[in-house]
């Protein structure tokens, strides 16, 4: 694949992702916010996200397999992971968590843990997602192409 | 060759951009956004004062702290590519003992709300206490509740995450804003000199037509100006106040004359003998006191002040905005507003000669008992509960948040005589003025409303006191309204109790102060409630019957018209139209300087009154604008608009105000000319130092301004 298809092939990715709600307008800022300088910063800001998210869903999961659940502390690892995931963009996560602090504060114990499956599965759906979209970009920039920065839409 | 001399033309160009807009753009290239600011940094931006940047608010120091890395990450990148100068730290621990190490190393704190050391307001709280530095909130969480959280705690602004570049570039401002209000203290200390700010507004109006960008140089040039000529006048020599650093120990002093005192009887005299601390001033413990206040309050959970609060303004500071009276409404915005304004609007009033630490005490409490109202003792006025306070004090309180239609002239007189007075006439506003509720909510769109509040409180303080004969206006205070008022911009239509047509409230102010300008309908500093206003600061000049502003009483008129046409629009209290309490001195006397943002929010009212559909929300806006210093326009749609409202109302209102619609045409005609009211307005948007004292007097540039 040459260097030109698998920029049209990135481009059409990232759109896929929007389309289907796995990421939001937040993402689009992190893309400007990347330049010469900071080449990586979006793929920096992802990868912690992806650590931090990671511990977050397994206190998630300790805190709601405890006997007494304590819904303060699930709702705020649930708000701290709302937090993160919106502010990368990661939309469905994020609307995930959304669901699931309305059910914490219900004190709903099966629908909490329904929710958790949720956003567990959520999760490793961008994060599959985002990574093959790294991976294309590693792709792009080690056969000497550049990541496009415009994504038009125009087709 | 030809690549060469290309290179050097784009050089150039680059180094005119960067003079013309006051950015660095060479160390912009340099840096790629990312090294750029260290590089820029340069000037240190707010803190010096003296070096004007060209660079600001580039350079802006920022300390941010946020427990969730990855947003902590982002927002870093974020700062810095706004060309501000960053420090994270992911616990609220680090952050405060960095603070501490560095008094003067931040210029502004933006924190997240939940985190697992401390709670964010709680870190608010001390930050506010200990270096009063402006603080931002910012949470995924965007309750209502926790919003107001942010607003009774004093956060200046509330960010909801995901937070937008957009939302970060504009922080500077409040930065500005304090430190135009802390300016304001130290001015409202000293004797108002009216006779300065004139000229200031003239030097005023050739800064605000340049750039925005250029625009916060020239602020600070005129700012400078303005203290070097302030300090002359001064005696109080505390115009360029530098911020005073409450370490642990000053605030253990404080806390123990306090104690020493009694609480309720504290009062910033005897605190400071107490401490007796050298180079410290009233104003520095005033404003003290009134966070202290507030923060014991807070402390000690729902007291009976807080019922009657809650009562008043909404029902309880949690209430949601919705099920407040139309009057709570008002009072939570003003409060908010109040809230927002810092303990230095507090001070002014104070300063004002309220000899009260109530800093918004303008918040019109809901037809509530009215003497209930000034029973509180809510130094700490952040939603609604300074104004409480102000009301308690029973000091002139001449803000009337709303216009009180059931005024009478008697009542104004009444008012004048007593803070309490006005009290009740803002009730009264507030009860007659069910529209204005409606205006209230309406107003409050989502961001806190602190500023509406604020505004509300601010302008409404009726005229009367000038009927009355006194000239009251502090003008701290009303600069202080109406600084507020440009801020609270943020589309809301200054949220004007709806003044019912027959209030005589407005009909009192009118005929005494046809002089008043109509900006500045109520000194604000001298209502203490009026904090609200007090961004706009001149007001109050107006109210003063000593005032003469040709205006006179826009402020009235304008709530007449407001009430009339559009209660609703006007959740905002007309920042101009403070009024200024009969108590206190009206330093302005001579000089009615409508502060631009005064005439804003005449604008907006009167553009309410006239009942067009002016969108409030665009008047806010242009207020807002305009506090963004940008819109000449804007202010100038105000001023006009301004205008046939106080047509209007002049001819609506029975008293004799100022004489006929048609004088009043001109709102401010004589005294300022438009480009003062915009210059001062522009400056109080862009935070000037020198707006101040424009404030106070500027608000009859709003003929000027073209519709």
């Amino acid at each position: 694949m040459d260097v030109g298809q698998m920029q049209r092939q990135w481009i059409d990715y990232t759109k896929s992702l929007f389309l289907e709600g796995f990421l939001d307008g937040q993402f689009l800022q992190l893309q400007q916010l990347q330049d010469e300088n900071n080449p990586d910063f979006v793929v920096e800001v992802v990868s912690l996200f992806f650590e931090d998210s990671e511990r977050l869903l397994k206190d998630l999961t300790f805190a709601i397999d405890q006997n007494g659940v304590d819904f303060k502390k699930v709702d705020a690892h649930v708000h701290q992971l709302k937090g993160s995931s919106s502010s990368i963009g990661a939309q469905r996560v994020k609307n995930c968590c959304i669901a699931f602090r309305n059910f914490c504060e219900e004190q709903n114990t099966d629908a909490c843990l329904r929710c958790l499956q949720q956003v567990k599965q959520e999760y490793c759906l961008v994060k599959n997602k985002l990574e093959t979209l790294f991976r294309l970009e590693q792709q792009i920039v080690a056969a000497g192409g550049s990541i496009p920065t415009e994504l038009s839409f125009s087709g | 060759m030809l690549l060469l001399l290309l290179l050097l033309l784009l050089l150039l160009w680059w180094c005119y951009c960067s003079v013309r807009f006051g950015l660095d753009l060479r160390s912009m290239n340099l840096g790629n956004g990312k090294g750029s600011m260290s590089t820029v940094t340069t000037t240190g931006v707010m803190k010096s004062g003296d070096v004007v940047s060209n660079q600001f608010p580039a350079g802006l120091r920022v300390l941010v702290v946020d427990d969730d890395p990855t947003c902590l990450m982002i927002l870093e990148k974020m700062l810095r590519t706004c060309l501000y100068e960053v420090t994270k730290c992911n616990r609220a621990e680090t952050a405060l003992s960095l603070l501490r190490e560095n008094k003067n190393g931040f210029d502004i704190v933006i924190s997240d709300v939940h985190m697992p050391d401390m709670d964010g307001f709680k870190l608010l709280e001390h930050i506010g206490l200990e270096m009063d530095l402006p603080v931002i909130m910012m949470s995924a969480d965007d309750g209502k509740s926790v919003v107001m959280k942010g607003v009774t705690h004093g956060a200046c602004d509330y960010l909801i995450k995901p937070v937008r570049i957009e939302a970060l570039k504009n922080i500077w401002q409040h930065v500005v804003r304090k430190k135009k209000n802390e300016w304001k203290d130290a001015e409202q200390s000293g004797s108002a000199e009216e006779g300065d700010r004139q000229p200031k507004a003239s030097d005023e109006a050739d800064y605000s037509s340049s750039a925005n960008e250029g625009s916060w140089r020239n602020s600070k040039k005129r700012r400078d100006e303005e203290e070097e000529e302030a300090e002359d006048r001064d005696d109080t020599s505390t115009l360029k106040k530098p911020r005073v650093v409450w370490s642990v120990e000053l605030h253990q002093q404080f806390v123990a004359a306090v104690d020493q005192l009694g609480i309720d009887k504290a009062v910033p005299k005897k605190i400071l003998e107490l401490m007796n601390v050298p180079g410290l001033t009233r104003e520095n413990v005033a404003s003290h006191l009134q966070k202290y206040r507030l923060y014991l309050r807070r402390l000690s959970g729902v007291s009976q002040h807080q019922n009657n609060m809650n009562n008043s303004f909404l029902g309880s500071q949690e209430a949601t905005f919705g099920t407040i009276s139309s009057i709570s409404g008002i009072d939570l915005q003003t409060l908010a507003v109040a809230g927002q304004l810092p303990a230095q609007s507090l001070a002014t009033l104070q300063a004002a000669g309220l000899g009260r630490s109530t800093a918004k005490a303008g918040v019109p409490m809901p037809i509530m008992d009215q003497r209930n109202l000034f029973s509180f003792e809510n130094p700490r006025v952040r939603f609604g509960e300074g104004q409480q306070q102000h009301l308690s004090s029973s000091k002139p309180m001449n803000l009337l948040l709303g216009i009180p239609t059931n005024m009478e002239p008697k009542q104004l007189a009444n008012l004048h005589q007593s803070t309490q007075s006005i009290a009740s006439l803002n009730m009264r506003v507030n009860a007659s003025a069910p529209q204005g509720n409606p205006l209230l909510m309406q107003m409050p769109q989502s961001q806190p409303r602190g500023q509406m509040l604020s505004e509300n409180t601010g302008p409404r303080v009726p005229r009367l006191p000038s009927s009355l004969g006194q000239p009251n206006v502090s003008n701290g205070i009303s600069n202080g309204f109406l600084g507020r008022n440009g801020i609270a911009g943020n589309n809301r239509g200054p949220a004007y109790n709806p003044v019912p047509p027959n209030s005589s409230l407005l009909s009192f102010p009118m005929n005494q102060s046809s002089e008043m300008s109509v900006n500045n309908s109520l000194p604000l500093g001298s209502t203490p409630g009026m904090s609200s206003i007090t961004t706009k600061g001149s007001f109050q000049e107006e109210v003063t019957s000593g005032i003469k502003t040709s205006g006179g009483f826009p402020s009235y008129d304008i709530f007449n018209e407001l009430h009339h046409h559009k209660s609703h629009d006007w959740e905002i209290t007309n920042p101009g139209l403070t009024y200024s309490a009969p108590h206190h001195a009206n330093p302005l006397q001579g000089n009615i300087d409508v502060s631009p943002s005064v005439l804003v929010h005449q604008g907006f009212s009167s553009t309410q009154q006239t009942g067009q559909s002016r969108d409030a929300t665009l008047i806010g806006k242009s207020m807002f604008s305009v506090g963004q210093g940008s819109e000449q326009d804007n202010l100038q749609n105000a001023v006009q608009h301004l205008h046939p409202l106080l047509v209007d109302n002049s001819v609506r209102v029975k008293s004799e105000r100022i004489p006929d619609a048609s004088s009043q045409t001109n709102l401010f005609p004589d005294h300022y000319g438009q480009e003062d009211l915009m210059s001062a307005l522009l400056k109080q948007q862009e935070g000037m130092g020198p707006a101040e004292s424009e404030f106070e007097f500027d608000a009859y540039s709003l003929d000027n301004i073209p519709v």
